[in-house]
């Protein structure tokens, strides 16, 4: 399973090279799309090859605010891999978040209880952990702008919230995904939260429809933005990679652009 | 490879096994998902079978005509002839005013004359298409045999009975006065608390309807936060309820960065747009012009369940009244180009940068 052709996605991310480490380790990931294409498929990709990557210590924590854990079960069934024994396995932790709301919200203090408890929850449950797999979770976010709306705008209580979880990947080499939608920023004139993320971010996967328009055998265009790329001669740089893709149930084809027939 | 290209797949779906919903009016969908009629035959096809049980419909008004309204008409009158609940809300003063405006659905002998025109334009218009016509023609007949209950023709011009609607199944609130969604957002939960979902067994379903949520004329909309948190929480809501909600918002009015968010909220999202009056060179280029009322885009379909976008042939769509009854929707038909007149794509192409750059696609 694992020895299959790897994709160019994988390959932007640096997953080709089965390093011991995993790849991903210690970094901060944004995947951003817009109304017209969503990203939620690279999120799906990328939570099937943590779950199942050679090293059977990942752990994975998923922050649900768009979706309830059926959704995804079905999804990732699809795309083989079954969450619902992975839960059982301890390997996946699903946070159901649809009805997050910020409790003291009238006290002026805005988000700060319900975001706080959250960040409490995940750190506790990264301690509970074995040994073994204290240093490969993986924190998914659902996405961050309705987490801003969970936060009643108050993004800074969400962007606080970033800063601990990221905290938690320089502490402990946890990786950080998180989905955003870059359509809501662009109109704004200083988009702080934006920019304040992306200072954050290694590596950064834009979804955008086509410029040419709809088309029923490409979906759309994947950037991938890889900060701080190693590859294997040890050289460390910045790699850009832009190619098409299609996606359908059970994977996700990716290929350059007019490569294909 | 070549048998598991023209065989999708060697485990096909006994539709009949899996639990066939018992209430009219439901209909399988793929992934495990339900499809609730939009009360329009056309925008179902368009859509893959209709709105998804479940899922929060939103449709962005053209600020300067009620087209929102046509929509909205018909997809509470088809719920009131199914007998399923109504809650509706609106900027109005005397929401339940609007009841009387409701089409009501044509009868039969009305339905067939309809259904013969059709087929009678369709020869007139597109000769050249004709076989296609053919396929498409069959496929509809099939569609009105099989699913009669599921999806009704509304005449426009008659009013719905009363007795549909002047039982207890419609709950009317009107958004004008209140200081905030709470209210809207108490109602909301206490009508879905009614169709609990639980897997399998459909005893009743809901339709929600929102108008012009966000209008001027009411509070609510110098709240952006608390609207989308609404939003949110509703959308939430609707995913554990056997019900559907549609929401229609002046999409101009609100900034550019929350018409996004909630844009975004949206599991199906759809625009209208007027025609202006005496556009000549639109009507030029397109057949049938005098004919539409407005155009109808779709920019987003439900993905529930699964992470597949399904990929439209064309995403405009004309709106028309046809004999001032029914309420159809069709493809863009772009005319025989003229070759006295000299007219090219060229020139004839600067009407979608008229009024509505991009609003066309061919």
């Amino acid at each position: 399973m694992e020895n299959r052709a790897l994709n160019l996605l994988d390959e932007a991310l640096g997953l080709d090279y089965q390093t011991d480490p995993w790849p991903l380790r210690g970094k901060v990931v944004l995947i951003e799309d817009c109304v017209e294409t969503s990203g939620c498929f690279v999120l799906h990709q990328l939570l099937k090859r943590t779950l199942s990557s050679q090293s059977p210590n990942n752990t994975v924590i998923f922050l649900a605010f768009s979706h309830p854990l059926s959704h995804y079960d079905r999804i990732l069934r699809k795309l083989g891999c079954n969450l619902v024994a992975q839960r059982e396995n301890g390997r996946f932790f699903f946070f159901d978040m649809l009805k997050l709301l910020c409790p003291d919200e009238k006290e002026g203090k805005t988000g700060k209880g319900g975001f706080t408890a959250l960040y409490w929850k995940i750190q506790n449950t990264i301690c509970a952990l074995p040994e073994n797999n204290k240093n490969h979770a993986t924190i998914m976010i659902d996405d961050m702008s309705l987490m801003e709306v969970a936060a009643h705008g108050s993004s800074d209580h969400v962007l606080d919230f970033m800063h601990y979880c990221h905290t938690l990947t320089s502490e402990l080499g946890c990786s950080l995904i998180i989905l955003n939608h870059e359509d809501i920023y662009t109109s704004m004139e200083r988009p702080t939260f934006m920019l304040q993320t992306k200072y954050l971010v290694d590596v950064l996967i834009k979804a955008e429809p086509l410029a040419t328009g709809l088309a029923a055998d490409v979906h759309g265009q994947l950037t991938v933005l890889n900060r701080d790329f190693c590859n294997v001669k040890g050289s460390s740089k910045n790699k850009i990679s832009n190619f098409h893709f299609k996606v359908k149930e059970n994977s996700v084809e990716y290929f350059y652009p007019g490569t294909r027939t | 490879m070549a048998a598991t290209k023209t065989r999708i797949s060697s485990f096909s779906r006994n539709i009949s096994a899996v639990s066939a919903p018992q209430l009219p009016g439901i209909k399988c969908g793929p992934n495990g998902t339900f499809f609730v009629s939009s009360g329009i035959p056309d925008l179902d096809k368009i859509l893959g079978g209709g709105f998804p049980l479940g899922g929060l419909v939103m449709i962005m008004e053209d600020a300067e005509a009620p087209h929102h309204m046509l929509l909205l008409r018909n997809f509470m009158s088809q719920g009131l002839v199914q007998n399923q609940p109504l809650l509706y809300a609106s900027p109005a003063k005397d929401p339940r005013g609007f009841l009387g405006t409701l089409p009501c659905p044509s009868s039969k002998d009305d339905k067939s004359r309809n259904h013969y025109t059709e087929q009678e334009k369709g020869l007139r218009i597109a000769w050249q298409y004709k076989k296609y016509f053919s396929e498409n023609q069959r496929n509809i007949d099939d569609h009105k045999d099989s699913n009669q209950e599921f999806c009704n023709d509304f005449d426009l011009r008659k009013p719905l009975e009363k007795h549909f609607y002047s039982g207890q199944r419609v709950d009317c609130v009107s958004i004008k006065d209140s200081p905030n969604p709470a209210t809207l957002h108490d109602r909301c939960a206490t009508f879905l608390a009614q169709f609990p979902r639980n897997d399998g067994s459909f005893s009743c379903m809901g339709r929600i309807a929102i108008q012009s949520l966000c209008a001027p004329q009411c509070e609510l909309s110098k709240m952006d936060w608390d609207m989308l948190s609404f939003i949110r929480s509703l959308k939430s809501m609707l995913r554990s309820a056997n019900a559907v909600a549609i929401i229609t918002f002046p999409s101009s009015l609100l900034s550019p960065s929350f018409c996004k968010r909630w844009q975004h909220m949206a599991d199906v999202l759809l625009s209208v747009k007027a025609i202006p009056d005496e556009d000549k060179e639109l009507g030029k280029l397109l057949t049938g012009y005098q004919d539409m009322v407005g155009f109808l885009n779709v920019h987003k379909i439900a993905r529930i369940n699964t992470q597949v976008p399904m990929i439209l042939e064309a995403t405009t769509f004309s709106i028309k009244l046809q004999k001032r009854r029914f309420l159809v929707l069709e493809c863009l038909n772009q005319a025989p180009i003229d070759g006295s007149s000299g007219t090219s794509y060229g020139t004839s192409g600067g009407c979608s940068g008229s009024s509505r750059s991009g609003a066309l696609d061919f």
